[in-house]
C-alpha cells in the first residue's frame, strides 16, 4: 500500500511539475500588451519598443536560436545575436560573437584571472523612429508600419543592397536564396496574435522585453521611467526605438 | 583598436566588384562625351577628329552600364521596379530616370551628328546593309544647307545640355556613396566632385587610349596637336581629381575624430597595397610625370605619344583602382568600428574576376562594331589634315 502511495505521490508531482512548465510555456508566451485590432487604424495606436538590459544577459544564445527557428535565417546571417565584451587588467577590449553567439561563447579570451569586467550584448534591428535604411530604397520595399516596425516588402525587393549599406547597425543582409533583404521583423507575425518575439520569449533571464510605448503603463514604459538607458550610434540621428540598459561606451 | 571584431553580418561583403565596375564604366560614359561637348559647345577645333568618336564611345559604354548592376540585383526580373515604383526618398530611386534620360540625349546626338553620313552609306549600300541604314535614317534622305545647319545646332544644343546630365549621372553615384552616413569611408559631401573629376580622367584616358591604339592598328597617323591637347587636359585633370582625394584624406586625418582612429588603420592595413602603393605612388604619381614631362618639354613625337599614351593606360588603371579602394574598401571597415571584414572576387564566381573582365571588355567589342556602322575616322580627312600638317 505503502508503494503504491509513493508512486502515486511522484508521479502527481511529476504531472504537476510538467503540468506548470507547459503552462508557462503558454502563460510567457503572450506580451504583456492587449491586442485588440478592428481596423487598420487601430496598429496606429502602438508604437512598439523593445529593452535591452544588458545586465541580465548571460550570453546563453537561446535568444539566436529561437530566432533562426522562428524566422528560418539563412546560415551565418542573423536578425539577432549576442556580443561580449571583455577587459582585462590592462584595459585591453576584446569583443567576439562566434557565429552571432548561437552556440553560445565556448571560451574566454583572456585568462580568467586576467578578466576584470566581461558582459553580454544582444543586438537586433533598432526599428529606427527615422531609420536610414527605409530612406535609401529605391523601390519603396523597405518601409514602416503604422505601428512603427521597419519592414521588407518581399515581393517588390530588388536586392540592390543599398539598404544593407544604409543601415548603421549590421542588422540587414542579402538572403541569396530569395535574393531579396532580409531583416528583423520584431516577429511581427506573433506580435499581432498577442504573442512576444521569438527571442523575447526565449530569453530565460528577461534581459529582453518587448512593448508599446505609447501605453504609459506599459511594462516597458515603466522599466524607461525607472531605469537610466542608451541607444546605440545616437549620434547618426536614427532614433532608434531599442534601448539598452547598461550599455557601455565600448558598445557601437 | 584593440581587437578585430566585424558584426556576424559584415562577413559578407555585400557590394561586389561588379559594383566597382558600375561607376567604371559610367565615368567613362561621362568622360568621353564631356571631351566630345570640348568641341561640339566649346568649340575647341582641334577636338574635332575625336569629337564623334568620343560620342559613339560613350553610348558604347552606357550600352553595357548596367550589365554590372543587373548581375548584382538579387532579384534582377524586378529592376524596372525602380521606374514604376520609385521612392524618391531614397538617392537611388532616380537612377533609372537619369540614365534613360542620358541615354536618349545621347542617342539623338550621334543620329544628328551623323545623319549625313548615314544617308551617303544608304545610297552606296545593297541589300540588309542597305535595309539597316533605311531604318537608321528614318527612311529621310533630304540632305541641303538647311538640314545640315539644323542638325549642326542641334547636336550643339543636345551637347550643352548633355554636359549637367553627364555631370549629374556620374556625380550622382558619387552621392550615393557619399550620402551613406553609416560608412566611414565613404560618407563625405566631396564624393560627388572627386568622382565627377575623375570620370572625365578616365573619358580622356580611354579615349587617348583607344585613338592610339586604332590609329597604330590600322597603321594611320593620328593628329598631333589633337593627341597632345587631349594629353594637356588630362594632365590637369588627374592632378585636380588626385588632389582632390587626397585633400579628403588628409581634411579627415587631421580632424582626428573617432572615425580617422578607424581610417588609418584601413589605409596603412588593408588597403595599404591597393590604395597607397598602386592607386597613389604608382598610377598617380606615374602617369604625373609622364604627363608633365609630355606637356612641358619638347622632343620626339614618336616618344612623346608613345609615353602618352602609357600614361592613359596608367590612368585607367588608377581610376579603376580608385573605385575599388571607394566602393570595396569602405565596405572592409566594420561599423562596429572594430575591425575589418575580408573581400575577394573569386575567380569564376557569378560576380568573379572572369565575368568582372568580360564585362569591361564587351563595350571596346560594342565600339568596333559601331565603327562599321558609324565610322569614327574619315580616311580622307585624316590624309588632308596630315598633309596640311607636313606641307
Amino acid at each position: 500500500m505503502d508503494k503504491i502511495e509513493r508512486r502515486q505521490f511522484i508521479k502527481l508531482g511529476l504531472v504537476s511539475a510538467a503540468g506548470v512548465i507547459c503552462g508557462s510555456f503558454f502563460a510567457f508566451a503572450d506580451s504583456d500588451e492587449k491586442i485588440d485590432f478592428t481596423s487598420g487604424d487601430d496598429l496606429k495606436k502602438f508604437t512598439w519598443g523593445f529593452i535591452v538590459d544588458t545586465t541580465r544577459c548571460i550570453g546563453c544564445g537561446a535568444c539566436v536560436r529561437a530566432c533562426k527557428i522562428e524566422n528560418h535565417v539563412p546560415d551565418t546571417f542573423f536578425r539577432t545575436w549576442v556580443e561580449r565584451y571583455e577587459f582585462d587588467k590592462h584595459e585591453k577590449i576584446r569583443v567576439d560573437s562566434p557565429n552571432g553567439a548561437i552556440e553560445s561563447f565556448k571560451e574566454n579570451n583572456f585568462d580568467e584571472s586576467e578578466i576584470v569586467k566581461a558582459f553580454f550584448v544582444p543586438k537586433l534591428c533598432n526599428h529606427c523612429l527615422n531609420s536610414a535604411c527605409t530612406q535609401v530604397c529605391p523601390v519603396g520595399a523597405s518601409y514602416e508600419s503604422p505601428d512603427n516596425v521597419v519592414l521588407i516588402d518581399q515581393e517588390r525587393c530588388v536586392g540592390c543592397g543599398y539598404c544593407v549599406q544604409a543601415c548603421p547597425y549590421s542588422c540587414r543582409y542579402i538572403d541569396h536564396n530569395k535574393g531579396v533583404a532580409d531583416k528583423c521583423t520584431l516577429c511581427y507575425h506573433r506580435i499581432h496574435k498577442g504573442e512576444a518575439p521569438a527571442c523575447v520569449n526565449a530569453c530565460p533571464r528577461n534581459a529582453r522585453m518587448f512593448g508599446n510605448l505609447q501605453d504609459p503603463n506599459s511594462k516597458i514604459r515603466k522599466i524607461m521611467q525607472q531605469r537610466r538607458y542608451g541607444v546605440l550610434k545616437p549620434d547618426l540621428g536614427t532614433n532608434p526605438k531599442c534601448y539598452y540598459i547598461g550599455l557601455d561606451k565600448e558598445v557601437k | 583598436m584593440e581587437t578585430d571584431f566585424v558584426f556576424p553580418n559584415e562577413l559578407h561583403v555585400t557590394w561586389t566588384v561588379m559594383i566597382v565596375l558600375y561607376p567604371y564604366i559610367t565615368g567613362m560614359v561621362a568622360g568621353a562625351f564631356i571631351v566630345s561637348s570640348f568641341y561640339h559647345v566649346f568649340g575647341m577645333e582641334k577636338l574635332k577628329p575625336i569629337a564623334r568618336f568620343a560620342l559613339v564611345s560613350s553610348l558604347a559604354f552606357l550600352c553595357f552600364a548596367t550589365v554590372p548592376l543587373l548581375n548584382h540585383l538579387g532579384s534582377p526580373q524586378r529592376a524596372f521596379n525602380i521606374m514604376i515604383t520609385p521612392n524618391f526618398n531614397s538617392a537611388m530611386s532616380g537612377f533609372g530616370f537619369v540614365y534613360m534620360f542620358y541615354m536618349v540625349i545621347v542617342v539623338l546626338e550621334i543620329w544628328f551628328s551623323y545623319r549625313e553620313d548615314m544617308i551617303n552609306k544608304y545610297l552606296q549600300s545593297h541589300g540588309i546593309a542597305r535595309l539597316i541604314y533605311k531604318v537608321l535614317i528614318l527612311g529621310n534622305t533630304n540632305v541641303n544647307e538647311k538640314t545640315r545647319n539644323f542638325d549642326k545646332k542641334l547636336v550643339i544644343f543636345l551637347a550643352g545640355f548633355g554636359i549637367p546630365v553627364a555631370c549629374i549621372l556620374h556625380g550622382y553615384v558619387g552621392f550615393l556613396f557619399g550620402s551613406i552616413k553609416a560608412n566611414l569611408w565613404w560618407s563625405t559631401p566631396l564624393m560627388f566632385i572627386i568622382f565627377i573629376f575623375s570620370a572625365i580622367v578616365s573619358g580622356l584616358a580611354v579615349l587617348i587610349f583607344l585613338y592610339q591604339l586604332i590609329h597604330w592598328v590600322r597603321k594611320k597617323e593620328i593628329n598631333q596637336e589633337c593627341y597632345h591637347l587631349m594629353a594637356k587636359w588630362l594632365w590637369g585633370f588627374m592632378i585636380i581629381a588626385v588632389i582632390l582625394e587626397m585633400m579628403e584624406v588628409l581634411s579627415i586625418a587631421y580632424e582626428r575624430t573617432e572615425r580617422w582612429a578607424v581610417l588609418e588603420h584601413l589605409i596603412s592595413g588593408k588597403l595599404k597595397f591597393s590604395y597607397i602603393y598602386m592607386q597613389i605612388l604608382v598610377f598617380s604619381i606615374g602617369p604625373f610625370i609622364l604627363l608633365t614631362i609630355t606637356s612641358i618639354f619638347k622632343f620626339n613625337y614618336k616618344l612623346k605619344n608613345i609615353l602618352i599614351w602609357i600614361s592613359s593606360v596608367m590612368l585607367l588603371i588608377q581610376v579603376l583602382l580608385m573605385r575599388w579602394n571607394v566602393v570595396i574598401g569602405g565596405q572592409l571597415v566594420s561599423k562596429s568600428m572594430r575591425g575589418f571584414t575580408e573581400y575577394f572576387p573569386g575567380y569564376f564566381d557569378k560576380e568573379g574576376l572572369i565575368v568582372s573582365f568580360v564585362i569591361v571588355i564587351i563595350p571596346f567589342i560594342l565600339l568596333r562594331l559601331f565603327d562599321s556602322i558609324f565610322p569614327f575616322f574619315h580616311k580622307k580627312k585624316i590624309k588632308r589634315i596630315l598633309f596640311s600638317e607636313y606641307e
